[in-house]
């Protein structure tokens, strides 16, 4: 203990030359740490949010677009498709389940999805309170969407045209809630859910001109998407190209999206752990020479010690504790900034409802930060601590 | 106490020194004196079992030093040398009271705040426990350098050049003081120097004087 104190008192009688090298070691930390963090929280949140999708079957387009838009709810749908081809889905012999997605609407930026009760047991998710929707124009709050909405049983809202916030309001229907659903970690708590009909009749309402237009749009009714789990995985095979080439609509698997984004993000996520590297690699070598100068600006102290009868193991200890404390406050430091960061960019991100990233998750890979801490401080000491193991009590007689 | 006979030292690569033989009681005072580059402070570093002498014999406090290495050498020597360096080496990033402690931690003692507070009383610094060393003067610093050196009792108290850059009243207090300390312990007191002050201060005392004087041909040309 005493031996940590005292290399404590050192490393601090060089204030400037500490900090310097603390910051730059946990500058590097946080950059890995924040790293870490959003690619296992963005890993997280694609898996949790899959949820056992197999296809999504929407407009033609980008069947990226169509997964973020439908599964994760980060980007506008491609179109629209008929309600009628999403229908006779369900009677495919390879279609265990569809889930139809109407969207179109928001209330302060988040996303009313029209939808059936499935929609709801695909996520498992479960009502905290009331019940679910009866008939049109009757929601279900998402857990985060009915806090940060400040919305209880039994209010009542306009949705606005658009996907985001500010767009025109359907003043003329108003949404009642019914329900409010418990927290379930997913895409789900961030949503309001509706009736598929819902959404029709905000619209034909606000658009039919008289009757007869309203019939015809009741004819030609579409929804967003569909989810669509298979009843065997070989339909992975067969029903996409069934779709792609026989509709007029697309199938898109998340599965291999989700994987082709990811390797869109590694590039960055490389650029951004190279630069970490760089950042750990110069505070390593900082790290070094801030210890070197000390073992040389103290050799007759560290000589005096030797002197006093300390073994050479005694004073090379002393120089290893500062790098060990150094190692210690820029993983501390690493960690915090790393997390601090990931809880800026959370919230920043969560304004417009998108994804879920946020700070004071310690998933186990995190493990990897103090261990590097440790690691470069160790190793950038190990020539200095050589060097005090080394040093002659002569030197300290010879000082004249 | 110290007691040596065909003393030698061979650096490697380096020049080979003799030393005279010597006997010197417990509580007596030793002069080591001879210019630059004689080999005092090889001497030292012999007495204090720092490095074994290449031939002959030297025992310091009843302790065989001939075939002494470390660790059981360094362990000796916290209990047995003390220690007052020319520059006086007391950490700036301690205060006065864990300068002594950290003696203490470097000897593998436990910390025992009541033996430093009683050395530093004996030197009239306990005052200054709470001090770090930039605010003392040079007479206060070499109090608790002092304070240090004799902080684990020592039988054998080393001084390497105690009076360089002093005046003559510090120089004359400095010496007072480490006859003083030495006589309140008990301790056998070398004082290594080229500072003729100290041989005309030691000449004023009763004290017993054995004085040895190298000379820069590194032979044995020692007195007693």
């Amino acid at each position: 203990m005493k031996t940590l104190f005292f290399a404590w008192r050192f490393l601090w009688s060089r204030p400037l030359g500490a900090a310097l090298n603390l910051l730059l070691l946990s500058l590097g930390l946080a950059s890995i740490t924040f790293l870490l963090l959003v690619s296992h929280q963005l890993s997280q949140a694609f898996e949790r949010d899959l949820a056992g999708i197999d296809v999504v079957v929407g407009a033609k387009g980008s069947p990226m677009q169509l997964i973020l838009a439908g599964v994760f709810h980060l980007d506008v749908p491609p179109g629209n498709v008929s309600l009628q081809a999403v229908k006779a889905l369900e009677t495919h012999p390879m279609v265990a389940s569809v889930v139809p997605i109407s969207l179109g609407d928001n209330f302060q930026g988040f996303r009313i999805v029209g939808t059936s009760p499935e929609y709801l047991t695909l996520y498992q998710a479960n009502l905290k309170q009331g019940r679910i929707w009866a008939a049109p124009l009757q929601v279900v709050l998402g857990a985060t969407a009915a806090q940060k909405l400040g919305l209880g049983l039994g209010a009542q809202f306009a949705g606005s045209h658009g996907l985001g916030a500010g767009g025109h309001a359907h003043g003329d229907s108003r949404y009642t809630v019914t329900g409010i659903l418990a927290p379930t970690g997913s895409v789900l708590d961030r949503l309001i859910l509706t009736d598929s009909a819902s959404v029709w009749q905000v619209h034909e309402d606000a658009t039919a001109l008289d009757d007869e237009d309203r019939q015809v749009m009741q004819d030609e009714r579409e929804v967003t998407m569909a989810l669509i789990r298979y009843k065997t995985p070989m339909a992975a095979m067969t029903f996409p190209r069934y779709i792609n080439t026989q509709t007029k609509m697309q199938a898109a698997a998340p599965a291999l999206e989700i994987t082709r984004l990811l390797a869109m993000l590694g590039i960055g996520t490389e650029v951004l752990r190279a630069f970490a590297g760089v950042l750990l690699l110069t505070a390593g070598l900082s790290v070094f020479i801030g210890l070197w100068n000390a073992v040389r600006e103290r050799r007759a102290d560290l000589a005096l010690l030797r002197m006093l009868g300390a073994p050479p193991s005694k004073v090379a200890a002393l120089l290893l504790s500062e790098a060990l404390w150094l190692g210690l406050l820029a993983a501390v430091l690493g960690l915090l900034g790393g997390q601090g960061f990931a809880a800026l960019i959370g919230v920043m991100l969560q304004l417009d409802n998108s994804l879920l990233i946020g700070g004071m998750a310690w998933p186990l890979s995190l493990w990897v930060v103090p261990c590097l801490a440790l690691g470069i401080s160790m190793a950038a000491a190990l020539l200095p601590t050589l060097g005090a193991y080394r040093i002659s009590v002569l030197e300290l007689l010879q000082s004249r | 106490m110290i007691r040596s006979s065909n003393l030698s030292y061979q650096y490697p690569n380096g020049p080979a020194l003799s030393f005279p033989d010597v006997d010197v009681a417990q509580g007596a005072v030793v002069l080591l004196r001879g210019p630059s580059g004689c080999g005092k402070s090889t001497w030292l570093a012999l007495i204090a079992g720092l490095m074994p002498p290449s031939s002959g014999d030297l025992t310091v406090a009843e302790q065989p030093l001939s075939a002494l290495r470390t660790p059981a050498a360094d362990a000796w020597r916290a209990q047995a040398i003390g220690f007052l360096p020319q520059k006086l080496h007391l950490s700036a990033a301690l205060s006065v009271q864990q300068n002594l402690a950290m003696a203490q931690w470097a000897a593998g003692q436990p910390e025992d705040l009541a033996r430093i507070k009683e050395a530093l009383s004996a030197l009239g610094v306990a005052e200054l426990a709470q001090r770090k060393p930039s605010q003392l003067s040079g007479g206060q610093a070499q109090r608790v350098a002092l304070a240090r050196a004799v902080l684990l009792k020592p039988r054998v108290i080393l001084a390497d050049e105690p009076t360089a850059s002093l005046d003559d009243d510090a120089a004359a207090e400095a010496v007072a003081l480490l006859l003083s300390t030495a006589r309140r312990q008990g301790a056998t007191l070398v004082i290594a120097t080229h500072d003729a002050r100290v041989a005309a201060g030691l000449a004023l005392t009763d004290e017993n004087i054995c004085k040895i004087d190298l000379k820069a041909s590194k032979d044995v040309l020692g007195q007693l």
